[in-house]
This record gives C-alpha cells, structure tokens and sequence, in this order.
C-alpha cells in the first residue's frame, strides 16, 4: 500500500488513495504504517526496525537526528509517525520532537531507558504522544499506530468544524489527502501559498479547496494577529471566540483559533520552565563572537525598533537598551546553538535581523543589572505561565528572547507580546522556510498537515531547514539508495555537516568528512534560480547540538556563509556530479560494510575488525571532497563582513518573497 | 553428536544464562522471538552488533575516564548509553555492574569509577564468551538438522 521508503512516497499518488475521506483506517492498516526510528544506539536501532517490521510496519531508521530531520523535510508525507530516543549525541530528541511537531507535525513518540518522572513529564510538556522506556517491547510497538489515527481524527475534526470551509472542500480534502498530496497538489499549493503572501487569508482558503488543505496555515501575519489579540485580550482572559474577534480575519474559525491558542500556551509554559537554563546557557555561549559581527549587532538597533514597535515598547527604553547593546558589541555575542532556533524567532521579522537580534539578546543581557534580569525573568515566567504551554521548537530562543525583551518591556504584557509574538513566529517560519527550500528540488510536497506551514516564503529563513535542506539534498541526489544505508555511511558524513560554512579552521577538519553532501551542490545551483537561495544556504553550518560553541559561530555567520556558499555553489555547478558519485560511493560502501560486518562477525563474534574497516571506508571518501574543503576555506572574517554587507543590500528582493517586510521595516518608526 | 544431542545442548546452554542471570529472559526471548525464516540469525547479528559498539562506547568511556579533569558528568552519559545498549540484548549482569559505575559517577568518584569499569568489562568479555559458545552449538545443530 505505501511506499517502501519514505523518499519516494511523494513521487507516487497511490498511497493516497488509501486514505479515504473521513476514514483514516484502511483494511491494511496498521500494516504499512510508515515509522521513522530514531537512535544512536545500533543494537536498539535494529531491534526496533526488525520489531516494527515484525509488526508489519514500513521502518526507516535513522542513527542522527539530523538525517532525521532532513528525511522528514524532504519526504514531508513520507512517514505516519516517528519514534526518536531522547538521549542523542548529536541533538537532543525534545529538540527534534520540536521540530517535528512545528515542521512536520507528525506524531513523535519518545523513548528511553531512563523512566525518571521528570523526563517522562518533559515528553509530556514538549508534545510527545507516548513515552516508551527501554528495552522496548514489541507489544509497546504495536499499538503505536494509534497515535496517527488520533492525531488525523483531530486534524480532520478541525476542517469539519472550520465554517468557512466550503463543502467541496470537505469531500475533498480529508487531511490524509493532503499528506499524500500528488506533485500536482504540492504545485498548486505552493503557487497558492505565494499568492497568499500578498493576499488575504480568505484567498489561501479559496485555494486550500482546490488544493485539498484542510488546515489553516498560521502565517507570520496571522499570527501576529493572533499574539496581538491574545496580549489585548489578557493572557488569562484570551479565548478563542475573543481572540477571533479581535483578530477579525475573514475565514478563520473558532476552531483554529483555539488550536492555535493551545500550542502557543504549551510553548509559552515551556519558555518559563526552561529560561533560568537558557539564561545560563546564554552565558556559556558569549565569549566566541568574532568582530565581525560589529556590523551586524549595528543593525540590533533595528531589531530593538522593531520589536519596540512590534511590542509597543517605550521608545526610552529602545534607546536605552540600543546604547547598552551598541556599547557591549565589543562583547562576544556568543549564539548559542538554541539562538538557531532564536533566529528563527525573529527571522519572521526581518531574516537578517534576525541574525542580529539573536546575537543582540546576549549583549543586552550582559549589560543588563543582574537584579533586573532576575526581576524580568520571574514577571516573564509568571507571564509565560499563565499563558500555558504551546509545544513550540526551541526553548532557547525562545528564552533568549525573553531576555532580550525583559529588560525593554517595561510592563509585563509588552514583554509577554514581544516574547510570544518571537516565540510564535519562529515555528511558523521554520516550517515555512522548509516548503520552499523543498520546492526548489525536492520531490516532496508540502505538507498540508502542518498548520504552521502557513506562509512558504521563498527563501524562507529558517535555518533549520537551511541545515536540512543541505542534508536532503544528498538525499535527494542519492535517492535510490534506502534510507537504511545512511546509517552507518552516513554517520561519519553527517557529522561533518555541523560545522560546514564555520570558520576556516572549524571547517576544514570538518568539511573532509562532508564528502557526502558534495551532492547537495547541486541543489544550492537549483537554490540560486531563487531569491531565497541565500536564505537557504545561509543555514549552512547550523548544528543541533547546543554543546558547541563554535556551533552558535556559525550560526550567526549565515549571512556571510550564505553569500559565500551561494557564490561558490554557482562556480561547482560543474563538480556537482562528481560529489554526488561519491556520496552514493560512501552510503553504499557504509551499507556493504555494514552487511558484512554482520555475516563476517557472525562467525567470529569479532567486531573490531570490522569496525575498523568501515572508519577505513569512511575515511577513504574524504579525499574526494578536496574541493568542499577549497570552498569552505573562503571564509574569513573579512570576507564574512563583506558577505554580510552584501548580504544586506541583496536582502531587499529577498525580503519581498518572505512578505516579513510588512511586518518588520514598514512598522519601525522613523 | 547427533542433532538431538547438539539441541539439546543449545538448551541447557540458553538454560545456564537465564538461571545464571547472564540474560534475562524476558528480553532475550522477544529477541528471539523476532527471528525467522528470512531472519534465522537475528539475535546472533544483534549480539555481534552489540559487541561491535561496545568497542566504541569503552573507548569512549576510557577516554573520559583518564582525561583529566574528569568530566563526571559525561562519563555517566556514556555509560547510560551503554546501558541502554546492555539491557536491549538483556545483557543483566552486565547492566548492573553498569549501574554501579554510574553510582561512582554521581558521587564523582573516580577510583570507584575505574574499579566499576574494570568490573563491567568483566562481565561483558565473561557473557561474550558465553554467547559465542551458545550461537557456536545453536549453528551446529542447525547445520547438522540442514544434513
């Protein structure tokens, strides 16, 4: 019924009509029920993928959290359901329950061999649907299916209830259809959801009928609606019927309202439970800001005007705040790696910005009385609090930017709307930076599903999908090759990708092993037809794992790293078939010596040296990847500058795509 | 030996590691329930892939381990990943002396931390020797049953 492996499952119209109008259960199912694994562990990983399979269960499994993510992305209805570990090396499985919730949207269940009750409530808090503690057993798995049935039922329940959904629509677009939604589907949604950019929401529902959507897509603008009724209306006081009000956009029903107004209070609650921690974390980050960013934090002021507008903040304390962030720009204005995340936060805004804004909050922070962060930091948790807990990706920046707005809010709603309105946005943009970075050369439609898939900016500026879409090009290009063989080829290439576009000396070591994202080269040519190829490249670099100081350098390097990557994508479009050779060289090579290890150490219960082997395999393929490390070498401080300067005057046309223009340059005060 | 022989053999080795508590056999049966025609040797891979990691987390946790300052803090993640690794093949001697080191790590001890290591490593080579002769008899029944 479904496909075999989650990338092709876009290519092929047949598995949606397994799913009927109204009926998410076919005869089949749960067979075929398409399940991502997620674990770092090889020996759970593969007890799992033979349990789901006895299950009768199409698996993919996966050993990084990272190649998760881009598998998602790329094959956005590719799977049903996810089950991730939550102790990985490479990202924390609640940050890629994030993501996913945000992103994909899908339902994500933990596990762990840690049954502690206060990481069991932290699924609970970050959305997970189910909490499996380890060893698994198969009985756990088979029912697990259950949680895709839920989650459709109550997708499908909100377009039923949604009244300004014609009835055309109903019969046409049960949600899973828009899972499964052909090419053509995913060509006329993107088209539509270009369209909506300039128009009103009333006309993405006039397309949503053709294009089988059941969901409201929560774009930038709504949202903002939405986070400005809710702070008119009093966190405490904000229900959906008012908020719809208030909001007073044509089409929008109680019901999304209220969905939406559900995920937002899960994040807000998250943000006040993990802002000690983010303050903390934001510390530990600062020190390795380079110089180079004086220009950037220069743009903070605008940043600080454009949530001052946006939050109606005192213009005082807008000078205040600018002065004390200008005066410490000298300061390392560490990113840590949640400010990925943060810069989504504000990437709505304005995606340059948002650079600066995230590394902005950490200056403001240091210079800011202690006492008076504190003192901000409990109004915001009260805030936040009351506001209930919206399962929203990255505490970090969100947290970040609560710290960056604490110290302006002079009274407790401006923060709360500067955070929330921040907060919300960056889930929104992720998700729709993801859609065209996949439009641009995947396969994959977008998803319908997502309701947070609102806006598919061009270019969209989330670098998360920067990272992702990076990773599914590989993918892409490699496409025949099962998902499996990432494995164990993959690992010693994904590794690598945390520290593409960082400075030269991070990179190099680095950017040999990324033999096998020599490929997504070819996507960033396919990037350059569009504006938003600079955002989609600006991510480049951008790691999950907070650890990693150099990491958060990166990220607050995009912009530079964009400009970089998209001059130098432009002169390899020539080398672009080599790369992809010697990707596919290395899945497949991971993927014979994984088999052979298994039958060689079958006999001798000997894996060392098989083991070894494989690290010979992986090391081997480096080689080929000189020219990444050529590329990469670029990079200096002085030509980051000059990237970034460039940056920002190629940012004009770009920002017209993302449609953040209404929103931020119009609104900052003259 | 004669196939029955040889079978019944495999059973009172796969007898021995349960009373043993080398396995638990609640875990070690839904392994070997998973295995079938086309998967015949499926716990066998399991436990080679098991041992092919634990190379690497030892590694890992060694390294940690004599590096100083000890980062506590790590040596007990690395250990809870081999933990997790322990209990998927149900590996209980094993997974206990596990739970001992990450005792000494929560009391940052270090000398503690050595003597646990030193003991876990134990277990794991004393089970591997164990496995190894198990899946060793468990072929030759199977092949003298193929005869």
């Amino acid at each position: 019924m479904h496909l075999s492996n989650g990338m092709g499952s876009m290519s092929t119209a047949s598995s949606s009509g397994a799913w009927k109008s109204g009926d998410v259960v076919t005869d089949q199912f749960p067979a075929g029920l398409r399940v991502l694994v997620v674990d770092d562990d090889p020996t759970c990983l593969m007890i799992l993928e033979r349990m789901l399979r006895t299950c009768l269960y199409e698996v993919t499994k996966c050993n990084r959290a990272e190649i998760a993510l881009s598998l998602l992305r790329e094959n956005k209805n590719g799977f049903d359901i996810v089950i991730s570990d939550v102790h990985m090396p490479d990202m924390d499985g609640f940050k890629l329950l994030e993501h996913v919730g945000l992103e994909m949207d899908l339902p994500v269940i933990m596990m762990s061999a840690d049954d502690g009750k206060s990481v069991v409530m932290k699924g609970v808090t970050h959305g997970a649907c189910d909490y499996l503690i380890k060893p698994v057993r198969i009985e756990a798995l088979k029912n697990i299916w259950q949680h895709v049935v839920r989650k459709k039922k109550n997708e499908w329940k909100d377009v039923e209830q949604s009244g300004s959904v014609e009835e055309g629509d109903r019969q046409q677009k049960p949600s899973e259809d828009a899972d499964y939604s052909s090419s053509a589907n995913e060509g006329t949604w993107k088209n539509s959801k270009r369209r909506k950019d300039e128009e009103e929401e009333t006309d993405e529902r006039d397309d949503s009928s053709t294009l089988k959507k059941p969901r409201v897509v929560w774009s930038v603008e709504l949202h903002q609606q939405f986070v400005g009724a809710v702070n008119q209306l009093g966190i405490d006081k904000a229900v959906p019927k008012k908020i719809l009000e208030l909001m007073n956009v044509p089409g929008l029903t109680r019901e999304n309202v209220a969905s939406h107004l559900q995920k937002y209070r899960l994040y807000l609650r998250r943000l006040s439970g993990v802002s000690q921690h983010q303050n903390n974390l934001s510390n530990s980050f600062m020190s390795p800001q380079e110089a180079s960013f004086g220009a950037m934090q220069s743009l903070s002021g605008l940043d600080l005007q454009t949530l001052a507008v946006t939050g109606q903040l005192p213009v005082q304390s807008l000078a205040t705040l600018q002065a004390a962030g200008l005066g410490r720009s000298t300061t390392k204005s560490g990113v840590p790696m949640p400010l990925v995340d943060q810069r989504n936060l504000f990437s709505f805004e304005n995606p340059k910005q948002h650079h600066l804004s995230s590394s902005k909050p950490m200056n403001l922070l240091h210079g800011i009385p202690t006492t008076m962060e504190a003192k901000q930091l409990a109004n915001l948790h009260q805030s936040a609090q009351s506001l209930g807990a919206v399962n929203m990706q990255v505490n970090a920046h969100g947290v970040q930017n609560s710290s960056l707005l604490m110290p302006v809010a002079q009274s407790q709603p401006r923060g709360q709307i500067l955070n929330e309105t921040s907060g919300n946005h960056v889930p929104r943009l992720s998700s729709s930076m993801g859609h065209p970075i996949m439009s641009n050369g995947m396969s994959s439609g977008v998803s319908g599903r997502n309701g947070m898939v609102d806006s598919g900016r061009g270019g969209g500026y989330n670098p998360m999908q920067q990272n992702s879409s990076i990773l599914n090009y590989p993918l892409n290009s490699s496409s025949q090759l099962p998902c499996n063989s990432f494995t164990l080829g993959s690992t010693p290439v994904m590794s690598s990708l945390t520290s593409k576009g960082a400075f030269p000396e991070d990179v190099n070591s680095d950017v040999k092993i990324s033999s096998g994202f020599m490929p997504s080269y070819d996507m960033f040519n396919e990037l350059q037809q569009h504006k938003s190829n600079d955002w989609d490249l600006q991510n480049v670099g951008l790691t999950f794992d907070p650890s990693q100081h150099t990491n958060s350098m990166h990220n607050s390097l995009d912009p530079s790293v964009l400009v970089h990557q998209g001059f130098s994508s432009s002169q390899r479009g020539g080398q672009s078939r080599s790369p992809t050779t010697v990707g596919k060289a290395l899945f497949s090579m991971g993927e014979g010596s994984h088999l052979g290890n298994v039958q060689n150490t079958g006999q001798h219960l000997n894996g060392f040296v098989v083991d070894n082997t494989v690290r010979i395999k992986a090391e081997a393929v480096p080689d080929a990847t000189s020219q990444t490390s050529f590329f990469h070498e670029q990079y200096g401080q002085d030509d980051l500058m000059s990237a970034l300067l460039k940056q920002q005057d190629g940012l004009g046309p770009a920002e017209n795509e993302f449609d953040f223009d209404g929103y931020s340059l119009d609104n900052i005060p003259v | 030996m004669d196939r029955n022989q040889l079978q019944r053999q495999v059973a009172l080795k796969r007898s021995f590691l349960f009373e043993q508590c080398y396995l638990d056999p609640q875990q070690f049966v839904q392994l070997e329930e998973l295995q079938d025609d086309a998967n015949p040797n499926f716990v066998e891979e399991i436990v080679t892939l098991f041992y092919k990691d634990s190379a690497r987390l030892f590694q890992k946790i060694e390294q940690a381990l004599y590096s100083r300052p000890i980062d506590f803090a790590k040596l007990d993640d690395y250990m809870h990943q081999f933990k997790g690794s322990t209990s998927s093949i149900g590996a209980i001697k094993v997974k206990n002396e596990c739970s001992q080191f990450k005792e000494f790590c929560l009391a940052a001890n270090a000398d503690g931390c050595v003597r646990a290591l030193e003991r876990v490593k134990q277990e794991h080579q004393t089970l591997r020797i164990h496995l190894e002769n198990y899946f060793q008899l468990r072929r030759q029944a199977g092949l003298v049953q193929r005869v």
